[in-house]
């Protein structure tokens, strides 16, 4: 025993080595858990007031294409109010046909105080948190397209997984011939996803429009998501390759939707028992 | 001697807030990053206590994740290098040998010294930082060529730290 402690304490600076680095090792096994880590990220209020601090000073040079964006949705809007006088405009332009589905969808206005594209796993935190409503596992929007997923909330911000993250899929469809495939980043280039799981039956053509499909109980149905920049079949393929162009650049991102579905506990809660039945 | 010290935590804080302030933004072509921050644990004094050095990478690597939201990458990155920064330093001796408070810095033993003193250890910390990152050797030749540009860009921006702020540490 005294041998053991001895040869321990002589070779203290490997073993301090070793438990640092298996501590490491846990903790970023831990973050890529779904709901992640609870203390070191930057929803923390110290690390986040002073990202705010540091985004403050890049949105001077967004301010143009903020303002350019922000007027043309306004537009959008005004001209969909013109449109359709009585019947309520849903968020996804079809017009409503049930009155159940009046209150389905509730959004919280967010701005962004930090934001990744250039890393493998990217994520943005915004400033509105748990005292805000705002709940892990919500859709994150912009006007111009899909954002990503809220992963973790403190009481005053967020952390949002973006879609520009290796791990994360969402479920979209090719709107002009109405299939469903999946939509997945490659870790490379921040303006391009792919488009997977599309069969060669189908002809999808470059400038198709992607949206999302509203399949799982996160993303509400028809949220832009970009245009198909190109196609390829290899022979003996399954699926084609196809490349989706964001319509959101991500790397001007400034102000964001947080969507909250009312009925997504509902649908997931029903869709387990399912699950559990067939099981 | 607390004079150092504190002149060390103050380092610290400059060479965190200026990598998550301002290098945090600073990343060329989508590939191409600026860790700074490694600078600070190369130039630490040559006989300090391989404890407290880790110790001291732990919480860099730490601090830093917790701005890019990648908890435990760079403080894994961070320990391994402050491990093998003794047995480099070591390998490494030149004529003199080392005094207790030197910094190993170019003004200590000049460019050529330092690039090789410097070289590997970024280029590990680079490598360990983006394999973690990405979990695994899937997409191994993007990574390789993120983790060199990366180390290139980083050492140039060291040493010109290094000339603009010359033995700033190495008292």
């Amino acid at each position: 025993m005294e041998r053991l402690i001895l040869f321990v304490y002589q070779n203290r600076a490997f073993f301090t080595f070793l438990f640092l680095e298996l501590f490491c090792a846990w903790l970023i096994v831990q973050n890529n858990a779904y709901q992640g880590s609870k203390f070191f990220n930057s929803s923390n209020g110290l690390v986040a007031a002073m990202n705010s601090f540091s985004q403050g000073v890049r949105d001077y040079f967004m301010l143009t294409e903020v303002n350019r964006t922000l007027s043309e949705e306004n537009a959008l809007l005004k001209r969909k109010l013109n449109l359709q006088p009585i019947a309520v405009a849903l968020p996804n332009n079809t017009i409503l046909r049930d009155s159940s589905e009046i209150g389905q969808y509730e959004y919280f206005s967010a701005k962004v105080v930090n934001n990744h594209v250039d890393m493998v796993k990217n994520f943005i935190t915004i400033n509105k948190g748990r005292e805000d409503g705002i709940e892990p596992g919500m859709a994150v929007v912009s006007p111009l397209g899909v954002v990503g997923k809220v992963k973790l909330v403190s009481n005053h911000y967020g952390v949002v997984t973006s879609i520009l993250h290796v791990d994360v899929m969402v479920s979209a469809v090719l709107k002009r011939t109405e299939h469903v495939g999946t939509i997945q980043w490659n870790g490379k280039n921040p303006d391009q996803v792919e488009f997977n799981y599309i069969p060669p039956h189908v002809q999808p053509t470059v400038g198709d429009t992607v949206v999302t499909s509203g399949y799982n109980a996160v993303f509400p149905e028809g949220v832009m998501i970009g245009v198909i920049s190109s196609v390829d079949l290899n022979k003996d393929a399954l699926f084609y390759d196809i490349k989706v162009r964001l319509s959101q650049d991500f790397r001007k991102l400034s102000w964001v939707t947080v969507v909250k579905n009312n009925r997504g506990p509902e649908q997931d809660s029903l869709e387990q028992v399912i699950q559990k039945l067939e099981r | 001697m607390s004079r150092n010290i504190i002149l060390s935590v103050i380092s610290f804080f400059i060479y965190l807030l200026y990598q998550v302030l301002i290098l945090q933004n600073v990343v060329l072509f989508h590939t191409a990053f600026c860790f700074l921050y490694v600078a600070y644990l190369l130039l630490l004094p040559v006989e300090s206590n391989p404890l407290t050095m880790m110790a001291i990478g732990f919480v860099m690597g730490l601090s830093v994740d917790m701005f890019y939201d990648s908890v435990g990458l760079h403080a894994f990155a961070c320990v391994l290098i402050m491990y093998l920064r003794n047995y480099w330093l070591n390998n490494l001796t030149p004529q003199g040998g080392y005094n207790t408070n030197d910094a190993p810095s170019v003004s200590l033993n000049g460019l050529q010294w330092f690039t090789v003193y410097a070289t590997p250890l970024v280029f590990i910390h680079h490598a360990a930082l983006f394999f973690a990152e990405i979990g695994g050797f899937s997409m191994f030749w993007f990574t390789l060529w993120k983790i060199i540009t990366s180390t290139l860009f980083t050492l140039v921006v060291i040493l010109i730290a290094q000339f603009l702020f010359p033995g700033r540490r190495s008292r």
